[in-house]
């Protein structure tokens, strides 16, 4: 069935597909625009600069799922599970489906896609005609509970998202099934982690040999020391996830979202 | 040649002064430098000899074998990181990050100078990086920062066992204190080279401090609380993990006249312990782990992210409980554990009850007769004198604390039994009513009067009450008789207890 499908593919005659299958997505179908704002990150990039202006972007409302991911491979054979080169991933991208053009019975399209490198969720994007969210931008959306913009200094929306840090989930539900936060976004918690584009940054983008050694030991003891808030232990971990990557990982329980940004304040 | 012995007798007197009064000055260079193990600069022993070694890695309580190699050695350590769910207590369960599956980590064993080969993997089924921080290594981050470890991926370093001793290893990634609170620690023995003094049985325990979402005990699975641990209010704390891990079938077990090491490390994240055995001294404590022991202690001191091992020989069976002497902590919040040595009684040594009995509960003693008493008594069968053994073994839990094992009383404060003139002259209802009902205001007791307050026993059963009485009247030069089960029903029904008293 599979090499019938790539037969079809590689030959152009794709008649069986549903009419749009290989249209990208619009860049900005299923995304919400987001106000620039100021924003306390939890590690702001140096001392004097502890409030980071964030420009105007849109978002996805909910995480890529597989139903999603599948058309892009489908469309894009180079990211297909057995195709992709093995710079751009480990050896259990996409793992869990069961076929490169089948999700199989285990996997739900709903679910939202995991097991993808940071290069595969950026060609994603990009196919999208967008991009992936900067960890500012994302952080800036995780921060809003239902109700208010910035929840992190609240004990209650802090615990419930460390709930999920520390149980076991060993398939994600659906996406979107929860209540949306306060931007109309849905599952910034409790559901996947999420590639941001520059996952990275927080040890490898630094100049200066001096900053690289102290950020070094952000995730030991002195990490605490240049953190706003040493009580929102919840951005401390996504960091401390993020910071254990590398562009060609994946993991069971990373995935992504897509944004773009809107070019003018609006 | 003739700087030598003026250098020694220039030593000697100043070590020779130094008793009697400081010594002004520099510090004279310690003459018995056989004490000093040389630390780090004495622990490179050489490359290392032979093929890789595969360690052998244990589950607590159980301790790799000890090393019998003479030569450096490259020990290779796979260690897999496994976040599960396993019980805390009796109906509580709780998500674990584990080093090895179980908590504490796995034990590893290597000798000073050992080449250690590193393999930390973080199992697929995972969602947090994580990474270990071993105290045994010299280098920046004892490993952390080489071993950072993604889910479903792997890492390897390498280090050097500089220095000989007991070392924690915990996991270090933000928040580490969650990571070590969910249980990510263990315990590296690095072996002098010529290895620890042969001990009859080596045992690895580990305490932790636990917080949870609900109460001590609330059932169900039970989420991680930053906040109590931030505030430092633990839910539990508890050896190996979880509330059974050492007790009754899952006990430590030896034999009398057999020496015992325990390794005994502290994971944190908080809490201090106050390690100690109850009915035991430790003949010899390796303080924090170190190198010199300290003799004969009762209670040792055992740091958040230290260690400390401990010898000891046991000379009388029966059942030791080890505590956090932080004494709440081992009854309301788990800190318990039991070690049981069978073998022969040594009444010279030691001549009665459990030690364990003091502390966990008011019955003392065997209850194997109350238990022989209450089935005679249902088959119509019951004697006096096993009335009188079940009665000996309830007057032991319920009576001596205030009238004496040997019902000599606390002259001013508690009347005697023993050949008491005042029970003497009481009927049988009247002693009866005692028991039940209490008694209170001054009494002449053999010549000598009491005023104070016996409080009512009405929450013994009809029957261990007459048990109670049947062994007094028969025991200390008293006049003898026998009090039935049907006696005590009778005075029950006919007096009126005092407020509060059990009915």
């Amino acid at each position: 069935m599979f090499w019938f499908a790539v037969c079809l593919l590689s030959l152009g005659g794709a008649d069986w597909l549903p009419k749009g299958w290989l249209e990208p997505p619009s860049a900005s179908a299923g995304m919400v625009q987001i106000d620039g704002a100021e924003f306390r990150p939890f590690y702001p990039p140096n001392e004097d600069e502890k409030v980071v202006h964030v420009a105007p972007f849109r978002i996805d409302r909910r995480p890529v799922t597989n139903g999603q991911f599948l058309r892009f491979v489908t469309w894009a054979p180079r990211y297909r599970r057995g195709s992709i080169s093995p710079l751009f991933t480990d050896s259990e991208y996409l793992s869990h489906w069961a076929a490169p053009l089948s999700l199989g019975d285990a996997v739900a399209a709903e679910e939202p896609v995991t097991r993808v490198s940071w290069f595969a969720a950026k060609s994603y994007c990009q196919w999208r005609g967008a991009r992936l969210p900067t960890e500012m931008e994302w952080e800036l959306v995780a921060a809003a509970d239902e109700r208010s913009r910035d929840a992190r200094t609240d004990a209650a929306f802090v615990a419930r998202t460390m709930r999920w840090y520390s149980e076991r989930t060993p398939r994600p539900p659906a996406v979107g099934r929860g209540a949306p936060n306060y931007y109309g976004v849905y599952d910034m918690h409790g559901l996947v982690w999420e590639w941001v584009l520059d996952f990275n940054s927080n040890l490898v983008s630094a100049d200066s040999r001096e900053k690289l050694s102290e950020d070094k030991q952000r995730y030991c003891g002195s990490g605490a020391l240049s953190a706003t808030d040493v009580s929102d232990y919840a951005s401390f971990m996504r960091i401390a996830f993020r910071s254990s990557l590398q562009a060609r990982f994946t993991t069971k329980n990373l995935g992504f979202r897509c944004a773009s940004s809107t070019g003018a304040e609006s | 040649m003739r700087l030598l012995p003026a250098l020694i007798s220039a030593i000697l007197a100043l070590t020779a002064c130094s008793q009697q009064a400081p010594a002004p000055g520099p510090a004279p260079k310690p003459a018995a430098s056989t004490n000093d193990t040389g630390g780090s600069a004495k622990g490179d022993l050489g490359p290392p000899q032979g093929e890789p070694i595969q360690a052998t890695l244990t589950d607590a309580p159980a301790v790799p074998p000890p090393i019998t190699r003479k030569t450096p050695a490259k020990v290779i350590v796979d260690l897999e990181i496994q976040e599960i769910e396993m019980p805390l207590s009796q109906g509580v369960s709780y998500t674990f990050w584990t080093f090895g599956g179980k908590v504490p980590g796995k034990f590893i064993r290597v000798r000073q100078g050992d080449t250690v080969e590193f393999h930390l993997k973080n199992h697929p089924d995972n969602k947090m990086p994580h990474n270990i921080d071993l105290h045994a290594v010299t280098g920046p981050g004892g490993g952390a920062t080489s071993s950072f470890t993604a889910p479903g991926h792997a890492s390897q370093f390498t280090f050097k066992a500089l220095n000989r001793g007991l070392f924690v290893y915990h996991c270090a990634t933000a928040p580490v204190g969650m990571h070590i609170a969910n249980g990510m620690y263990g315990l590296i023995l690095v072996e002098p080279p010529e290895g620890l003094p042969k001990v009859d049985r080596e045992m690895y325990v580990m305490q932790g401090d636990f917080y949870t979402v609900g109460k001590y005990r609330e059932k169900g699975l039970q989420p991680f609380d930053m906040q109590k641990a931030i505030e430092e209010n633990a839910t539990y704390v508890l050896f190996n993990g979880s509330e059974g891990a050492l007790v009754d079938a899952n006990a430590l077990k030896a034999k009398v006249g057999e020496t015992i090491r325990l390794f005994i490390g502290n994971g944190g994240p908080n809490l201090v312990s106050s390690f100690h055995v109850i009915g035991e001294i430790f003949d010899k404590v390796y303080t924090e782990g170190g190198s010199h022991p300290q003799e004969n202690v009762q209670t040792t001191l055992i740091p958040s992210g230290g260690a400390a091992y401990v010898e000891f020989r046991v000379e009388v069976p029966g059942t030791y409980i080890l505590v956090d002497h932080s004494i709440f902590r081992a009854f309301n919040k788990g800190a318990l554990g039991m070690l049981k040595v069978e073998g022969a009684d040594n009444k010279a040594l030691y001549t009665g009850k459990e030690v364990d009995s003091v502390y966990l509960g008011d019955k003392a003693g065997s209850l194997t007769a109350v238990g022989t008493a209450a089935k005679a008594a249902a088959k119509g069968e019951l004697t006096k004198e096993e009335q009188i053994a079940a009665g000996a073994a309830l007057y032991q839990g319920t009576c001596s604390a205030c009238h004496g094992v040997a019902g000599a009383g606390i002259p001013g404060a508690f009347p005697p039994l023993a050949g008491s003139d005042y029970m003497k002259n009481l009927k049988a209802d009247d002693l009866i009513a005692i028991v039940l009902n209490g008694l209170q205001g001054k009494i002449t007791v053999n010549g000598s009067e009491f005023n104070s307050i016996m409080p009512p026993q009405s929450q013994l059963a009809d029957d261990e009450i007459a048990d109670i009485l049947t062994y007094v009247l028969n025991t200390w030069g008293n006049p003898g008789g026998r009090i039935t089960k049907a006696q005590v029903s009778s005075v029950r029904s006919k007096t009126p207890r005092p407020p509060g008293a059990a009915k």
